[in-house]
């Protein structure tokens, strides 16, 4: 495991230049399965076998109806499903799920649709299963600090709904205002506190789920090490390939008493990166760390006034929660810290709404962007943080190699990178550049040691950088875990692990930026 | 990757050579372990040929780790970087290793604590490198905190007890040590001890343990110096002296206090208790010694299985006759038996990993004998 890379014997480096004029989408050049026209015929024996088993406002064909639901928040991924099924109780659910089994119906679950992967891509010939009804808080439980809800509940709604008790539901994705627990299940999500608190994976005790042929399964539990394999580990992150979620136990932490951020600022992303370091080397394990290169600062500063040093490489937000002794302690160690490891600026601060400004940059970095870009596509891969200086500086090399601009915030405690390229989606050269330069960098990821998703998911558009990543066996291991759960393969097909068979594609029209740095896999 | 690899090569060639002989394994390292889950009978497999830390960056919270490591020397090396494995295992002997802490799966005192330190065993655990049934090297998760590529099946093999495979390495999340520490102790029945460890809870206090006992509670406050003297305060009760303390968290740990050694197990056998951590039973006896905050109860009873599952079972928890017991008591299996999906999602798992049926078989739930 020293070797932090996992070089591919499925995939060869083509030269450059052959493909380089092509500016389709790497789906479209090796086609994504369960995307093309809908069968009218197959439809019409779908529907009628799901209408005695649903309401009639709850099934959707007609492509007025089905058009909506075409892409989640990967909007470059576009496919019409077949079917919408919009069931409202967990027996709706089996019974779709039993059809579908009886039929081969594929079936796509998906929650809010603010994935950015593509998980929630439709299929032509499948039923897209929106839990959007399951939108039910069914208890909390302030003595033992545990929520149950309907998949379909909102993130956040879960801490509002908690916060008379003192207590919310720790991990916060930058939507949580809009995503769904179900879809933080199915994605593993992350947010900026997740260094101190954890990812969904540390947040959720247990579910209800309903298996590919209609069974009601409980998988995990409020006491703590369920018997048996630690099935919840698989689920809770397995795109809705394994699975439909219908309940979630979640965990519940006490709200700290207060916070406290410093703003600090470095004239160099990898002194910036060493200070993060220095940090956690002084033992101390911030709320949140994360960081802002230059343009991302420059981007967000005018949207947002938050007092951002504009001459700086590099931005670092460090927060420290818990009790105030706790907090004046931390705050005080990590500033000595941050001064020795070379900040040029330094501001801590001093009220509850500075806070809120310095943060509400890197909030906002998203939509910051997108005012200075007619489009932006968003990346998400991890690397080991002392990599960030050689990641930051390839990244740079690759904006003129590709002459597209790219802004860079870090969730910098865990090593978790968000490029966002800005390119124009009306323009499909713009667009197939920065598709090339987004792949080029989660393949950067994997090769310093990384991974090509800390917290989207693979979904559609990552798969081909899954042959990167790993090796043929254990791909087929992927499969293995997926036959065990569903052994014909319908729940959300296609999606996360490639075939070997589209690896091999993949390994044909690859394009990378310099020869394949590592061609052997070293076995033992 | 290192002097290990020709060892795990090794490793795998008796591996394919069992699986074509449908020879029986039992992976065993120190056996310290030996007396939980199932008896399972078969040839040797030890993985005290693969040890050694394989890199380790405290900056970066993470450490590789060969699974033959000891414990004691894993732990010794994080100690002398000021961090620690926040799971903290138990031994239960001299030559405990890493990879039969985590394919046992069984975390200690500060699994129930808050914020960064929560987690049992695999919550930590980041990645991992299997040798499967077929002797197949395969290489799960990775070295980064965050990763969603694929499913987590190095999580999955927390608590596996080897069925799945030969855990080759593991790479871990580590944390700092705290910078202060302190055990109090407070007079207190098993029921208000209950109430009041769940309320403690729901409050942003630095707790990394608790232990109810004999009419007494001891609470564990790990963090700033600052935090841990304000919940002194708040808490109250009799400050135990340093010694004093470690001695009886690893004592609890490792389950050499008195609790556990008092009775012959063979006749009063320790049962482990999980359950949510506010379900009161006043129907089992008062002698129970109650970690993580009402969440893990230990129990010295000869009673039938069947009861004591539906009994856990009716509070939404589980019991694992965890050591000791006669010939009739263990016939009903050491864990909870699985609802027939569940089973059914378990057979498929262990079959695609271990199509021979080779890896300690029935450790973990009854399964066909490789024949």
């Amino acid at each position: 495991m020293n070797a932090p890379t996992a070089p591919q014997d499925l995939v060869s480096a083509a030269p450059s230049a052959a493909a380089a004029a092509d500016t389709r989408l790497l789906a479209e050049r090796i086609p994504l399965d369960g995307t093309g026209a809908v069968d009218p015929a197959r439809q019409r024996q779908v529907v009628a076998a799901l209408r005695p088993v649903l309401p009639e406002h709850a099934l959707l064909y007609r492509e007025e109806d089905t058009r909506p639901y075409e892409c989640d928040g990967l909007t470059l991924y576009r496919q019409v499903p077949m079917v919408v099924a919009l069931p409202e109780t967990e027996a709706q659910v089996v019974q779709v799920l039993k059809v579908c089994h009886a039929l081969n119906v594929p079936v796509v679950p998906r929650g809010a649709g603010t994935g950015l992967s593509g998980s929630a891509l439709p299929h032509q010939a499948g039923v897209l299963l929106s839990l959007a009804k399951f939108n039910r808080i069914l208890d909390i439980d302030p003595l033992a600090r545990t929520a149950r809800v309907q998949p379909g509940v909102r993130n956040l709604a879960i801490s509002e709904a908690a916060a008379p008790y003192g207590l919310y539901y720790a991990p916060d994705p930058s939507s949580q205002i809009a995503c769904t627990i179900g879809g933080n299940v199915a994605e593993n999500s992350g947010g900026v506190h997740c260094l101190k608190y954890g990812l969904t994976v540390h947040n959720v005790l247990g579910i209800r789920g309903v298996t590919v042929d209609g069974e009601v399964v409980r998988i995990g539990s409020a006491a703590l090490d369920a018997p048996g394999y630690d099935l919840l580990a698989l689920i809770i992150g397995s795109e809705g390939m394994l699975a439909v979620v219908t309940e979630v136990v979640v965990k519940l932490v006490p709200k700290p008493r207060c916070a406290q951020v410093i703003m600090a600022s470095f004239d160099d992303v990898q002194v910036a990166g060493e200070a993060v370091a220095a940090v956690i080397a002084a033992g101390i394990i911030p709320a949140g760390m994360e960081m802002m290169d230059k343009p991302a600062a420059a981007a967000v500063e005018p949207f947002v006034q938050a007092g951002y040093d504009l001459q700086a490489e590099a931005i670092l937000l460090v927060e420290s929660d818990g009790t105030p002794e706790e907090v004046a302690e931390e705050i005080a160690a990590m500033e000595a810290v941050l001064r020795g490891a070379g900040a040029t600026r330094l501001a801590v601060s001093q009220s509850e709404a500075e806070r809120l400004r310095f943060w509400a940059g890197r909030k906002a970095a998203f939509p910051a962007v997108g005012r200075i870009s007619p489009d932006y596509y968003c990346m998400d891969g991890t690397i080991p943080r002392q990599r960030l200086g050689k990641v930051l500086k390839s990244i740079q090399q690759m904006e003129a190699r590709y002459g597209l601009r790219c802004a860079n915030v870090f969730h910098a405690g865990d090593g978790n990178l968000h490029p966002l390229i800005m390119f124009d989606a009306n323009d499909p050269d713009s667009v197939a550049r920065a598709e090339r330069f987004g792949f080029e960098i989660l393949e950067l990821c994997v090769e310093v040691g990384g991974t090509v998703t800390g917290e989207h998911g693979v979904g559609v558009e990552k798969i081909h950088q899954m042959c990167r990543q790993f090796d043929r066996a254990t791909l087929e291991a992927f499969f293995a875990v997926k036959r065990a759960f569903d052994p014909p393969g319908l729940l959300n097909p296609g999606k996360v692990v490639p075939t070997l068979h589209r690896c091999a594609e993949y390994g044909k029209v690859h394009v990378h930026g310099g020869a394949l740095r590592f061609p052997e896999i070293p076995r033992f | 990757m290192g002097a290990a690899e020709p060892r795990a090569e090794q490793l795998a060639e008796q591996i394919r050579a069992a699986a074509g002989a449908r020879t029986p394994l039992v992976i065993r390292a120190g056996g310290t372990k030996d007396f939980y889950g199932n008896a399972c009978a078969g040839e040797r497999l030890d993985p005290r040929v693969l040890t050694g830390i394989v890199e380790y960056e405290p900056t970066e919270l993470v450490v590789t780790v060969r699974a033959g490591t000891p414990l004691a020397e894993l732990e010794a090396e994080l100690a002398r970087h000021g961090q620690m494995l926040a799971f903290e295992p138990p031994h239960y002997g001299e030559g405990a290793t890493i990879g039969g802490a985590v394919a046992a799966g069984l975390a200690g005192p500060r699994r129930a604590s808050f914020g960064a330190t929560w987690g049992g065993v695999r919550d930590f655990i980041l990645g991992a490198r299997l040798l499967d049934g077929r002797g197949q090297l395969l290489r799960f998760g990775g070295t980064v905190m965050k990763n969603v590529a694929g499913y987590d099946v190095a999580r999955l093999l927390a608590g596996s007890l080897g069925t799945l495979g030969l855990i080759v390495d593991l790479s871990i999340k580590v944390l700092p040590r705290p910078a202060a520490e302190q055990t109090l102790r407070l007079e207190m029945d098993l029921a208000s001890a209950l109430v009041r460890m769940n309320e403690w809870g729901g409050q942003p206090l630095p707790i990394s343990a608790t232990l109810s006992f004999g009419g007494r509670v001891f609470v564990r406050l790990s963090g700033a110096r600052a935090a841990v003297a304000a919940a002194r305060q708040q808490l109250g009760g009799e400050s135990l002296d340093d010694e004093g303390a470690a001695a009886l968290w690893r004592g609890i740990r490792d389950h050499r206090h008195q609790f556990f050694t008092t009775d012959d197990p063979l006749t009063t056998p320790l049962w482990r208790l999980s359950l949510p951590s506010t379900a009161a039973l006043p129907q089992l006896p008062d002698s129970q010694l109650v970690e993580w905050g009402g969440a893990l109860r230990w129990l010295r009873l000869d009673a039938p299985a069947r009861e004591l599952r539906a009994l856990t079972a009716g509070h939404g928890g589980h019991a694992t006759l965890f050591r000791g017991g006669s010939g009739a008591a263990r016939a009903a299996g050491a864990f909870t038996p699985l609802a027939a999906p569940l089973a059914a999602i378990h057979r498929r798992l262990k079959a695609e990993f271990d199509p021979a049926g080779i890896f300690n078989c029935g450790r973990l739930y009854p399964e066909p004998k490789a024949t």
